[in-house]
């Protein structure tokens, strides 16, 4: 028999029982559907995360004082004295790659303006941190090297801080603030920037000279991090490596001694971050698969159910002529009619619901095509596994059982 | 009974059943000859054998042992595959309970036997199954469905399918026993008129002696044996007998 004939039977079968046929590709449906939006949410989740990380930079370099390695002795970070201006000026001359450089020593103190005070972040950096952390200014201007090199005391204040001193979107560009008595001036606020994935709030901070922290709040010479952003395409495993054996020459430790910092980049977190979210989809995307095989048992019991009930149909099939391979192939093929038309719809409805949650998440939409190939894929192997057994059921009947059959 | 064209030609065919370890012997020996052209009816009583002949002599099944000889050709010892193209080409089934797929057109039904044979074009079908249908009386019912119809015309519709590959052989299994009287007569009318008008051979199962006497000979089974094997000698025609039926029932 032709193919074009046995597929002709097959879906003469199944619209002859059009309202289970629906029924049972709805299992199908369903799972398909599943599977494409769980791995679409899954993929806008990662995407989502890693623009967040990118909008922070991911070339994006810190060297911090003290290590976290297990050495016999483990030193906090930021305990250790050893990072000095000297070393940041050595990576920023010495280390090729390296675009823009940021000493930075910080402290937590109370800041008052005249009408209100705000216990906050003193990050105290270099005149490029706008330019690595692509942080652009609401009002005024961030600071200047020269700035830096006086260890002038102005401020550039985070929204949050800004809000809670002059109000919320007020420009105090020019006004003064105490920080630990001594009075700065007011020369910018910095754009909201939100929650960071990971951390603290980044508006809730004010940014002054490293050198000001350094010496009129907190009377020290060394630093206690150095934040520096990478050329495009400079792999951050060399940028590493690098710092990391002029940081080792520089402080004279021995091969045997542990590093006395800690060299970390947001690329590392954000495939921290990315391998996350992939298990998550997976996780998503197996819950899914679940309802997937559901759908396929619903079509192999449908299946066993109607070869049982056209047990005549099957015997009157082998009286005129069938062999018992057109049996197998006319309930194979309905099998596999059922699960791909389920599946087709089912892709449709799962780039339909996907839009939408897009949509509604605020995500970019992202059906993949492998989602879609992948689920319609299993959609027609799940076909073929469970309609073979009932068509082998149906094709190994006797015809005289199979005539006699009430 | 002529013996020049031997249609069926059957030597010491024995079946036996194995349920379990009983072996059940249903045929035990049974020689017959059917010439083309013959309409003879199979008779007895349940358990004699004569189902089990009529699925041997339908290809439905192989015998233990004994040799089938169908229009020339030894087929008692073809494979499952070679009986199924010898089935939809030399043999046409007619069942008691008529075996039409529901919700599917009388046309649609009468050319699924040449969707199993040697590919035929859809035009070239629909012509067939069209002419089968006139045959049989049902040519302004082509479109209706089984549910549509009436048991016997269900009953010919099933008939015009048996007819559309042109079989040698006509098989019916109990074709009446699901119909009323007059439907009855009626069927056994057209079974009548093609064997007479196109002389084609039917063998047909029954145990109603008054169906069993509008075939030719009357094939007595008992036992897995043949008891009696005779030429019917006042035949039933199926139209003096529709008349006479009409009158009593009027009469009544």
């Amino acid at each position: 028999m032709s193919p074009l004939t046995t597929f002709a039977i097959a879906v003469a079968a199944l619209r002859r029982n059009a309202m289970r046929t629906a029924l049972t590709a709805l299992g199908l449906i369903i799972g398909v559907a599943a599977v494409i939006v769980m791995v679409a949410i899954g993929n806008g989740a990662r995407s989502s995360i890693e623009d967040q990380i990118r909008n922070a930079g991911t070339n994006v370099v810190t060297v911090s004082a003290g290590s976290n390695s297990f050495g016999p002795v483990r030193q906090g970070t930021g305990n250790t004295t050893t990072l000095m201006p000297a070393d940041a000026d050595a990576i920023a001359q010495q280390i090729a790659g390296v675009r823009y450089l940021s000493p930075g020593a910080n402290t937590r103190q109370q800041v008052v303006a005249e009408s209100a005070n705000w216990n906050t972040q003193i990050q105290g950096a270099g005149a490029d941190l706008p330019a690595i952390r692509t942080w652009s200014l609401e009002h005024g201007a961030f600071f200047t090297p020269q700035d830096v090199q006086l260890a002038a005391k102005v401020a550039v204040l985070g929204s949050v801080v800004r809000d809670h001193l002059f109000g919320a979107d007020s420009d105090p560009t020019g006004e003064s603030i105490r920080i630990k008595n001594q009075p700065f001036r007011v020369i910018g606020v910095l754009t909201k920037k939100g929650q960071a994935a990971f951390g603290p709030d980044q508006d809730d901070m004010v940014v002054v000279p490293y050198t000001t922290v350094q010496k009129k709040l907190l009377g020290i010479t060394h630093l206690q991090n150095i934040t520096l952003s990478t050329a495009d395409g400079v792999p951050f495993e060399r940028v590493s490596a690098q710092i990391t054996d002029l940081l080792r020459a520089r402080h004279q430790l021995s091969a045997n001694q542990p590093d006395d910092f800690t060299v970390r980049s947001l690329e590392e977190m954000a495939s921290v971050l990315t391998s996350t979210t992939t298990t998550m989809t997976w996780l998503l995307a197996s819950i899914a698969a679940v309802s997937l095989l559901v759908g396929g048992i619903g079509i192999m019991n449908i299946m066993l159910v109607s070869v049982t009930e056209r047990t005549r149909e099957i015997g009157l099939r082998l009286s005129i002529g069938a062999r018992d391979r057109d049996v197998l192939m006319q309930f194979l093929v309905e099998a596999l009619v059922l699960s791909l038309a389920g599946g087709a719809i089912g892709v449709l409805a799962g780039c339909a619901a996907s839009y939408g949650v897009s949509h509604i998440m605020q995500w970019p939409s992202l059906v993949t095509a492998n989602a879609v190939l992948l689920s319609f894929g299993c959609a027609a192997a799940i076909g073929i596994f469970f309609g073979f057994y009932p068509a082998r059921k149906a094709a190994a009947l006797d015809p005289i059982e199979a005539l006699r059959y009430e | 009974m002529t013996a020049q064209d031997p249609l069926i030609g059957v030597r010491d065919l024995t079946k036996t059943y194995v349920v379990g370890e009983v072996e059940v012997p249903a045929l035990r020996g049974v020689s017959l000859s059917v010439c083309r052209g013959e309409f003879v009816a199979l008779t007895g009583p349940s358990g004699s054998g004569k189902s089990t002949f009529m699925h041997l002599a339908g290809c439905l099944d192989r015998p233990t042992a004994g040799t089938y000889q169908l229009n020339g050709r030894d087929v008692s010892r073809l494979s499952k595959r070679e009986l199924a193209a010898v089935r939809n080409r030399e043999i046409g089934f007619v069942f008691q309970g008529f075996n039409l797929l529901s919700r599917t057109s009388a046309l649609e039904n009468v050319e699924l036997p040449m969707l199993y044979g040697p590919p035929v074009p859809a035009k070239e079908r629909r012509r067939r199954a069209t002419a089968a249908l006139e045959a049989v009386g049902l040519s302004a019912r082509t479109d209706h469905h089984p549910n549509q119809l009436s048991g016997g015309q269900q009953q010919r519709v099933a008939i015009a399918r048996a007819l559309v590959n042109e079989p040698a052989l006509l098989l019916a299994d109990e074709p009446t026993g699901n119909l009323d009287s007059r439907t009855s007569i009626e069927v056994m009318g057209i079974f009548q008129r093609l064997n007479r008008e196109r002389q084609i051979t039917i063998v047909l199962v029954t145990h109603e002696p008054d169906i069993a006497e509008y075939a030719a000979r009357i094939v007595a089974f008992r036992d897995g044996r043949i008891r009696l094997d005779n030429a019917v000698e006042q035949r039933r025609d199926a139209v003096e007998e529709l008349h006479r039926f009409d009158a009593e029932t009027q009469a009544a």
